[in-house]
C-alpha cells in the first residue's frame, strides 16, 4: 500500500493498492503459499474429486461412459466442455493440484531454512518468572542448589533433552525432529507425484487374448489393445515371449456361490529374451509374472470353440479356435466366424456359445446354466453374401458387417439356426458347404504393463507416512528447572511449555518433579 | 464342527451380542436418567485437568440421603452397563471367529459388507472397552453402545449375506493387512467424530446457559470440559490418520497393483478414500498451522467422518463401476433362481470372471475387458469397424480395439493384429 505516509520515494505517485509487477508477483506468491490458501486448496481438491466418482469416467470405464452419454444427449455436451468425463485429467482439476504443489513448495523451501537454523539453536534462556507459565510446579528441599541442578541435568539428559546450563537454572528443549517429520511429509508428497507422473508418461498397458497353446512375443503388433503413456517409446518393450500351455479353474458346484470359479491358473512357459532359457510360471490372480520391468497379469478367460467351415467345393475355408466373448458369469458368450473365401458365396456365422446348455421354456431359448463346459453348445445364424471384407476397411473380428449379406432362412421364413455340440457337423442347404464344431479350447486375457516410477511412488508414500508419524507424535517442548536458595533450603521451580499445540505438559512437570525429588524425599506434598 | 454349524453359531452369537448391547444400553440409560436428579457440582466435570478425564462427575456433597442413594444406583447401573458391554464384545468376537470358521476354506471374516460392518463395530466397541479405564470414557458409554447397536442392526437387517468363499482377487494376505488397517482407522475416526459431535453439542449448551453450571444436571453438563473433548478428538484423529494413510495409500495401491495391474485407478472407492484422506489432512493441517481449534475443527472432523461412511456405504449406490463393488443386492439379470446358480451380493471382488460373481451391472466384464470395440475410442474407431460390444462393462482403461484387418480374418481366425493406436 503506497500512500503519502509510505517510506517510498516521493516520485512514486501510485494510487493506493496499486502494485508494481514485482510486488504483484510477490503478493501472489504470498497468497499462494499461505497456510490458509493451502487449506482451501486441500478442501477444494477433495471437492473436485467428487464428480469423478459419480459421473462415469472415460478413462475408467469407456463403455459405461458412452452409454451414459447416449442416455443424456442434452447434458453430454455441457459435461464434455467441463471435462466431467475425465475429471482427473481436466484443466481445473490439474489447476488445483498444481497450485497445491506450488503452495507446498513455497511452504517447504522457507521452512527448510528456518529449520536448518533452528536445528542448531540452543534452548532459550530460562524465563525470569517460571510461575507465570501455565504449567509449573515448585517445591522446597534441603538439598544443595548444585545437587538439585545436577540431578535436573541428569534427569533431563536421560529424557534426551538438549540443555543449556545456567548459573541457577537448566533450560532444556526436545522434539527437534518434529519439524523434520513435517518437512519429510511435505517433500514426500512431491516424490509421490513424480512417481505417479512417471507411470503415466513412460508406462503402458496392453492386453492380449491368447487361445490356450498359443504364444505371445512382446512387440506392438501382437497386442489387441495398447494404451501407452505419452512419452512411451516402443523401444522400451522388452524382448520376452511366452506361451500359455494350459489354463485351469475350479468351479464351485455348491454353496451360496455355486457357479463361481476360483483358483484360476494359466501355466506359462516364458523366455526373457530370444536367447535365454525357457522357464515355467503359474500365472494366477494376485500373482503377476515380472519379467524385467514388465509385469504380466491374468485378468480374464473364456472359451474358443474350434469351428471348421468347408465350402460347396469341399475346401476347408475356415478352421480354428474362435474366441467367443462372455457376456455374463455363466459364460454365455457371443462370437462370429467369417469365411470370405468360401464358394459359391461368402459365409458368415454369428451366434452364442453355451458352456453348459439348458433350455428355458419360459423364454423359449437356450441359456447357459453353468460357467464350466459340462455340455457345450454353439448356436449360430448363417449369413451369406458379401461380408464387406474386400474393401480394405478394417473390421472387428467380433462383429459381422451384415449390409451386403442375407440371413439364411428355412422354407417357412424362420431363421436357419445351426446348433452344434462338439463333434457335430451340419450340412448347409443350397450346397453352401458344411460347418463343424470340432472341439473346445479356452482362452485367457493377459494384461501386460510397465509402471515405471512405482517404486518411487511407494518410497514417497512410505516416507510420507514416517514423516507424518514424526510430525504427529514427536512432541516438542521446553522445560526449565530453576533452583534458588531460600531460607535454610532450596526452592526448586519447574516449568514446561508445549510447543506442538495439543500437548499436555502438566504430566511432564509432575513426572519431572517426582524424579528430581527422588526416593530420599518422602513428602512431595509441598508441591504447589 | 461343520461349516453350517459354525455359521449358525455365528448368527446366534451376533443375535445374542445385539441383545446384550441392548441391555447394556438400557443400563446406561437408567444410569444417566437417574443422574439427572443429581446436580453437577461446580467444576466437578473438570476435576481432572491433568489427564484425559472423562469420569462422570458426581457430587458427593452434603446434599443428603437422596443424592447419595441416587449416586449409588448410578454407579451400579454404570458398572452393569460396562460389564454387559464387555460381555457383548466377547460374544461378538465369538460371532466373528465363527463366521471365519464357517467358510471353506477358513478365512478372515472380511469378505463382504456384513462382515466388514460386524468387524468395524467390534473394533469400535473393543477400543472403547479397552480404553474405558485409561481415558475414563464413561461419558461415552451411551453413545458408543447406541452407535454399535444401531450399526449392528443395520448390518443384520440390510447387509446380511450367507457365508461364502472369497472371490479370487481377495485371496491375498493383503486382505488382512489392508482391511485391518482400514477398519482400525474407521473405528478411530468414528470415535473421533462422536467426540467432535459431542464437542459441538456441549459448545452450544455452554453458550446457551452460561448462567451457571450449578443447576445443570443433564448428560451434556457431565461431559468433560470442551478443551478435553477437543484434545481427545484430536488424539483420536492423529492416531487414525497415519493408519488410514497406511491402509488407503500404501497397502491399497500395492494390492491393487498385484490384483488389477494398476496401483491407482481412480476407482470410486479409491477416490472417496482419497477424499477422506484429504479432508482429514486438512483437519490436521488446520489444527497445527491455522490454529483452528474447537468449533471449526470439529465441523471439519464431522465432514471427514461423513465422507468416510459415505465411502463405505453410500458410494455403492451411486456408482456401479467400482472394483470394490461389494454393495451387492442387485438382482441378477438372468434366471439365477431357476438355475440354482448363485448370482448374489458379493464381496469386494471385481466382476471380471476371474473374480467372477458380480452384481449384474458388472457381469461380463471380462467380455468388455477383453474386447468391446468401443465406437467412441478414437484409436479403435480409426482402424476397426465398430462392432456391437458385448453387454457388460468394458475394460478398465480404454476399450480395447481389436482391429480387424480385412482379408486376414480367415487366415488368422479370431485374430487381427493391427495395433489400433499405431494405425491411427
Amino acid at each position: 500500500m503506497s500512500t503519502t505516509l509510505s517510506t517510498r520515494p516521493p516520485e512514486d505517485d501510485r494510487r493506493p493498492g496499486e502494485l508494481t509487477f514485482g510486488e504483484f508477483l510477490r503478493w501472489v506468491w504470498r497468497q499462494v503459499t499461505s497456510m490458509r490458501t493451502a487449506l482451501i486448496l486441500l478442501l477444494l481438491l477433495a471437492l473436485a474429486a467428487v464428480p469423478g466418482s459419480i459421473i462415469p469416467q472415460s478413462g475408467v470405464d469407456a463403455l459405461k461412459t458412452s452409454n451414459w452419454q447416449a442416455d443424456h444427449p442434452k447434458l453430454t455436451p455441457v459435461y464434455e466442455r467441463l471435462g466431467l468425463f475425465s475429471v482427473y485429467d481436466s484443466v481445473w482439476f490439474s489447476a488445483i493440484y498444481i497450485l497445491l504443489m506450488l503452495s507446498l513448495v513455497g511452504c517447504i523451501v522457507p521452512r527448510t531454512f528456518v529449520y536448518l537454523r533452528g536445528i542448531r539453536a540452543k534452548p532459550p534462556v530460562t524465563p525470569r518468572n517460571l510461575t507465570r507459565l501455565p504449567d509449573h510446579a515448585s517445591y522446597q528441599t534441603s538439598d544443595d542448589l548444585d545437587v538439585v541442578l545436577e540431578r535436573a541435568r541428569l534427569a533431563l539428559r536421560k529424557r534426551r533433552y538438549r540443555m543449556t546450563l545456567e548459573d541457577d537454572a537448566v533450560s532444556a528443549e526436545r522434539g527437534y525432529l518434529r519439524e523434520v517429520g513435517n518437512l519429510v511429509f511435505h517433500l514426500s508428497v512431491l516424490i509421490v507425484l513424480v512417481g505417479f507422473a512417471m507411470g503415466g508418461l513412460f508406462g503402458y498397458k496392453g492386453g492380449v487374448i491368447l487361445v490356450t497353446g498359443n504364444g505371445f512375443s512382446n512387440n506392438l503388433t501382437q497386442y489387441d489393445d495398447f494404451d501407452p503413456g505419452s512419452l512411451f517409446s516402443a523401444d522400451d518393450l522388452e524382448p520376452f515371449s511366452f506361451t500359455v500351455n494350459d489354463f485351469t479353474a475350479d468351479w464351485l458346484t455348491e454353496g451360496p456361490r455355486a457357479g463361481m470359479a476360483r483358483a484360476f491358473n494359466a501355466q506359462l512357459s516364458y523366455q526373457e529374451s530370444p536367447d535365454s532359457p525357457s522357464k515355467d510360471y503359474d500365472l494366477r490372480v494376485n500373482h503377476p509374472l515380472t519379467i524385467g520391468n514388465t509385469e504380466v497379469f491374468l485378468i480374464g478367460h473364456g472359451y474358443a470353440p474350434i469351428i471348421t467351415i468347408r465350402d460347396g467345393d469341399g475346401d476347408k475355408v475356415y478352421s480354428g479356435p474362435t474366441v467367443f466373448l462372455p457376456t455374463d458369469q455363466t459364460f454365455q458368450s457371443i462370437g462370429v466366424v467369417k469365411a470370405p473365401n468360401a464358394d459359391p458365396t461368402q459365409i458368415g456365422l454369428e451366434g452364442e456359445f453355451y458352456p453348459t446348455v439348458a433350455f428355458s421354456k419360459h423364454t423359449g431359448s437356450y441359456f447357459s446354466a453353468f460357467g464350466n463346459a459340462v455340455d457345450p453348445l454353439v448356436s449360430m445364424l448363417v449369413y451369406t453374401g458379401d461380408l464387406g471384407m474386400d474393401t480394405g476397411a478394417p473390421q472387428s473380428v467380433y462383429s459381422l458387417d451384415k449390409t451386403g449379406t442375407a440371413m439364411l432362412t428355412k422354407k417357412n421364413g424362420a431363421p436357419y439356426r445351426i446348433d452344434l455340440r462338439p463333434g457335430d457337423t451340419v450340412t448347409l442347404p443350397n450346397g453352401l458347404g458344411t460347418v463343424s464344431f470340432d472341439g473346445l479350447d479356452t482362452w485367457t486375457k493377459i494384461q501386460i504393463s510397465q509402471t515405471p516410477g512405482k517404486w518411487i511412488a511407494l518410497t514417497g508414500v512410505v516416507l510420507a507416512l514416517l514423516g507424518l508419524l514424526g510430525s504427529l507424535f514427536i512432541r516438542p517442548r521446553r522445560v526449565w528447572v530453576r533452583a534458588r536458595r531460600e531460607g535454610d533450603g532450596t526452592l526448586v521451580e519447574v516449568a514446561a511449555l508445549d510447543r506442538s499445540g495439543g500437548g499436555d505438559v502438566a504430566v511432564v512437570v509432575d513426572e519431572l518433579v517426582r524424579a528430581l525429588q527422588g526416593p530420599p524425599q518422602p513428602e512431595p506434598e509441598d508441591k504447589s | 464342527m461343520t461349516d453350517a454349524a459354525w455359521e449358525s453359531l455365528s448368527n446366534q452369537a451376533v443375535a445374542a451380542c445385539g441383545l446384550v448391547y441392548f441391555l447394556a444400553l438400557l443400563a446406561h440409560l437408567v444410569e444417566w436418567s437417574s443422574l439427572r436428579k443429581v446436580p453437577v457440582s461446580v467444576g466437578a466435570a473438570s476435576t481432572q485437568s491433568t489427564d484425559i478425564p472423562g469420569g462422570i462427575a458426581v457430587t458427593t456433597g452434603p446434599d443428603g440421603e437422596d443424592d447419595s442413594a441416587a449416586v449409588r444406583r448410578t454407579e451400579i447401573f454404570g458398572r452393569l452397563g460396562y460389564l454387559l458391554t464387555c460381555l457383548a464384545v466377547a460374544v461378538q468376537f465369538v460371532g466373528l471367529v465363527a463366521r471365519g470358521m464357517a467358510a471353506d476354506p477358513d478365512r478372515v471374516p472380511w469378505g463382504n459388507m456384513y462382515e466388514f460392518t460386524l468387524t468395524g463395530t467390534f473394533v469400535v466397541a473393543f477400543l472403547y472397552v479397552v480404553l474405558y479405564r485409561r481415558f475414563r470414557l464413561a461419558w461415552m458409554a451411551p453413545i458408543v453402545v447406541a452407535f454399535v447397536l444401531t450399526v449392528l442392526m443395520v448390518a443384520v437387517i440390510w447387509l446380511y449375506a450367507p457365508v461364502a468363499p472369497l472371490t479370487e482377487a481377495l485371496g491375498s494376505y493383503w486382505l488382512v493387512i489392508h482391511v485391518v488397517s482400514a477398519i482400525i482407522a474407521t473405528g478411530a475416526f468414528t470415535l473421533g467424530g462422536i467426540t467432535s459431535a459431542l464437542y459441538l453439542v456441549k459448545g452450544r449448551a455452554t453458550a446457551r446457559d452460561s448462567d451457571g453450571p450449578g443447576r445443570a444436571t443433564g448428560y451434556v453438563a457431565r461431559l468433560p470440559k470442551l478443551e478435553v473433548l477437543d484434545r481427545v478428538a484430536y488424539r483420536l484423529h492423529a492416531f487414525g490418520f497415519p493408519v488410514w494413510t497406511f491402509a488407503v495409500l500404501i497397502t491399497g495401491p500395492i494390492w491393487a497393483h498385484q490384483a488389477w495391474s494398476s496401483y491407482w485407478n481412480w476407482d470410486p472407492k479409491e477416490v472417496w478414500a482419497f477424499i477422506t484422506w484429504v479432508v482429514y489432512a486438512a483437519y490436521l493441517h488446520a489444527r497445527t498451522t491455522a490454529g483452528w481449534k474447537g468449533r471449526n475443527a470439529a465441523i471439519l472432523a464431522l465432514v471427514g467422518v461423513a465422507t468416510l461412511w459415505f465411502n463405505f456405504i453410500g458410494i455403492n449406490y451411486f456408482s456401479t463401476t467400482s472394483q470394490h463393488s461389494y454393495a451387492g443386492g442387485a438382482p441378477a439379470p438372468i434366471t439365477a433362481d431357476t438355475l440354482g446358480v448363485g448370482v448374489e451380493a458379493h464381496p469386494l471382488g471385481r466382476a471380471s470372471p476371474l473374480r467372477s460373481s458380480g452384481n449384474h451391472r458388472r457381469l461380463g466384464s471380462v467380455a468388455g475387458a477383453v474386447t468391446a470395440p468401443d465406437p467412441r475410442d478414437a484409436r479403435g474407431a480409426s482402424s476397426c469397424a465398430p462392432g456391437p460390444g458385448p453387454s457388460g462393462t468394458p475394460g478398465r482403461r480404454r476399450a480395447p480395439s481389436r482391429a480387424g484387418a480385412a482379408g486376414t480374418g480367415a487366415a488368422v481366425p479370431g485374430r487381427c493384429r493391427v495395433a489400433g493406436w499405431r494405425a491411427s
